[in-house]
């Protein structure tokens, strides 16, 4: 079977203005929206279109959270995820950690693409998908802005500092989404019901074999340096006048 | 000790600025000795460009026909070899750093602290999380080697001056090829580079078209400065992706940015933080923009960009 892994996270939903807690040990997540990483649902979208041209037979899900990021993960099956796996673990886990959970789900899947969001907007590490694909020793096409497959390769447009980059990778391959890829679609109060009974299995870290790790710890949670609001001014003559007083012009 | 090697970012002939504000960042090390690793098909003068920035004591070339695009998984293995008797592995958090930095990780089965702002000691460290609304101090267990990626618009260039001995090395491991550059298509322009412009003008969803959009590209050539954008802007098609500024586009520290048409969503702040002067144009006086911004200026940009323009030339 053709099969495409998607990984999503959850995360704080990216309207949610974030705040640090006042004893600087994290930001504030009681009762803050919780929601699917932007990218990652361009990731998923991006394996169903695939799937809807025929390219693909299933496209399955897999996130790695405590027990009550089910939701997100309904959220995925409503989309049109088939199938979900969810790896249950409470607390967050590195990068590293992450990737090695998802190479045993390959190993498990063998999928002949992994798509991935090309960071989770809450830590911003931006390493996942990359860490995949070393460990996995397959190609990888970060910042995915066009796919296009080719039999037993892909074609894939990244957004590089330079402009647009284009690569050939073999399949299977890692790709990660950047936000120009597609538009993720709107879930449909059907497809949440459908989603209802869509297969969703279980596993731990322990069940996989992966000892999270816990290498890099975060001693302390601040918000940053705010910029003062500075003048107005009321027009074109004041605004030139007054850049030239500071030396910026 | 901290022995660090800065992974160089370079387009074949000239070195990319990010690599000397890498370096800088390594100096931040206590009795850091810092070594520059050049990987291309031929370079010669990337590694002499390398050579010569203040603080750095060595630099190794490694010249392969296979580098002379920058692919991260032809690049990673060679840098994982080097990086054997290095306690740290820095690359710049440009979209060459990013894509290349967590596979040396991988490899090298180290952690990665991504966007370094900040350095606390040789195992403590500043980052930004959250599109930068909260900034974290991570401590890495003591003992491992640490890759990182340096947020470049936190750190200033380190100047030309030096004169390190440049060594040519030769790194054999096998390279896969199953990944293959196929061609980059970049919009060649005259203009400064946005990354490192000291003058920055950026315009938002307001300006309404590719066609309007032209008023900017007016104005920064009035002022000598790079052009950005906003994500919604670069979504409406009316400027190229590589302009975008922001948490996903480019973070950056010029001199002075001119915000034209952009609301000032949290996401595009997080790219301008930096910047010493931040010019606010916009028709709405309840714009976040100008929250951060140091000079406002509230009215309609069809009327004050042209105005602006003249006022400059004059
Ligand atoms: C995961 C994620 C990542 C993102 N990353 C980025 C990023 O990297 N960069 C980025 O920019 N955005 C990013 N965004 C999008 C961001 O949230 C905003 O949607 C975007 O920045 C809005 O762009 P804008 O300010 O041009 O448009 P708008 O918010 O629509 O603002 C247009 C502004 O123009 C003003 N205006 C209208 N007409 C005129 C006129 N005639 N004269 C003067 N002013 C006028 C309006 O008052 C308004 O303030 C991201 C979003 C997400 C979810
Ligand atoms: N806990 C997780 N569960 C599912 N997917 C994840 C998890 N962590 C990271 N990912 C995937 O890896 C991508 C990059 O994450 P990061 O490296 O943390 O920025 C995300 O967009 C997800 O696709």
């Amino acid at each position: 079977m053709k099969r495409i892994l998607v990984c999503v996270k959850r995360v704080i939903d990216f309207n949610v203005r974030v705040r640090v807690k006042p004893d600087g040990s994290g930001v504030v997540t009681d009762g803050v929206k919780l929601s699917l990483n932007p990218f990652d649902e361009i990731a998923l979208e991006e394996a169903l279109r695939i799937k809807e041209r025929g390219e693909a037979q299933e496209v399955v899900a897999v996130t790695i959270g405590p027990a009550d990021c089910q939701q997100q993960l309904r959220t995925a099956l409503a989309m049109g995820a088939d199938r979900a796996i969810h790896v249950v673990h409470d607390g967050g886990v590195e990068p590293l950690t992450a990737a090695r959970a998802f190479l045993q789900i390959i190993g498990r899947e063998q999928p002949f693409l992994v798509l991935l969001g090309k960071q989770a907007i809450d830590d911003d590490n931006n390493q996942t998908g990359q860490m995949l694909a070393a460990l996995w020793q397959r190609p990888q096409a970060t910042f995915a802005s066009k796919l296009e497959l080719a039999g037993t390769t892909a074609c894939v447009t990244r957004e590089v500092d330079a402009g647009l980059e284009t690569l050939e990778v073999d399949l299977p391959a890692v790709v990660t989404a950047d936000l120009r890829l597609n538009e993720p679609r709107y879930v449909k109060l059907p497809d949440i019901m459908k989603a209802k009974k869509k297969p969703l299995d279980s596993v731990s870290l322990a069940d996989l074999g992966v000892v999270p790790g816990a290498r890099v710890r975060t001693v302390r949670t601040e918000p940053p340096a705010q910029r003062q609001r500075g003048i107005m001014v009321k027009d074109c003559g004041e605004l030139v006048a007054e850049l030239r007083k500071r030396g910026v012009l | 000790m901290a022995k660090v090697l800065v992974v160089a970012e370079h387009d074949g002939a000239k070195l990319n600025a990010g690599t000397a504000k890498c370096v800088r960042c390594a100096l931040g090390l206590e009795g850091a000795e810092i070594t520059v690793a050049v990987f291309a098909a031929d370079g010669a003068a990337v590694a002499a460009e390398a050579a010569g920035l203040t603080g750095v004591a060595r630099v190794l070339r490694v010249d392969r026909p296979e580098n002379a695009h920058a692919l991260a998984a032809v690049l990673a293995p060679q840098v994982a070899q080097l990086a054997a008797p290095f306690s740290h592995v820095f690359g710049p958090s440009t979209t060459f750093g990013k894509d290349l930095m967590p596979r040396v990780a991988a490899l090298l089965d180290a952690p990665q602290l991504s966007d370094v702002m900040a350095v606390e000691s040789a195992s403590r460290f500043r980052r930004p999380t959250y599109a930068g609304n909260a900034i974290v101090t991570v401590e890495v267990e003591a003992g491992l080697k640490i890759v990182a990626t340096v947020r470049t618009a936190s750190f200033e260039a380190t100047p030309a001056g030096g004169a390190a001995a440049v060594e040519s090395v030769a790194v054999n491991v096998p390279l896969p090829a199953h990944t293959r550059f196929a061609g980059v298509s970049a919009a060649k322009s005259d203009r400064p580079d946005l990354q490192s412009a000291t003058r920055v003008v950026s315009g938002g969803r307001a300006l309404g078209s590719a066609e309007n959009f032209k008023l900017i590209y007016g104005l920064a050539d009035r002022l000598g400065a790079a052009v950005g954008a906003s994500r919604a802007a670069v979504d409406a098609g009316f400027a190229a992706s590589d302009l975008q500024v922001g948490q996903t586009g480019k973070i950056i520290a010029p001199e002075l940015y001119v915000a034209i048409g952009i609301s000032g969503a949290i996401q595009h702040l997080t790219g301008i933080k930096d910047a010493r002067t931040i010019v606010a144009i916009n028709k709405d006086a309840e714009a976040p923009i100008f929250e951060v911004a140091d000079v406002g200026l509230v009215g309609d940009l069809f009327a004050i960009v042209p105005e602006l323009e003249k006022l400059l030339t004059a």
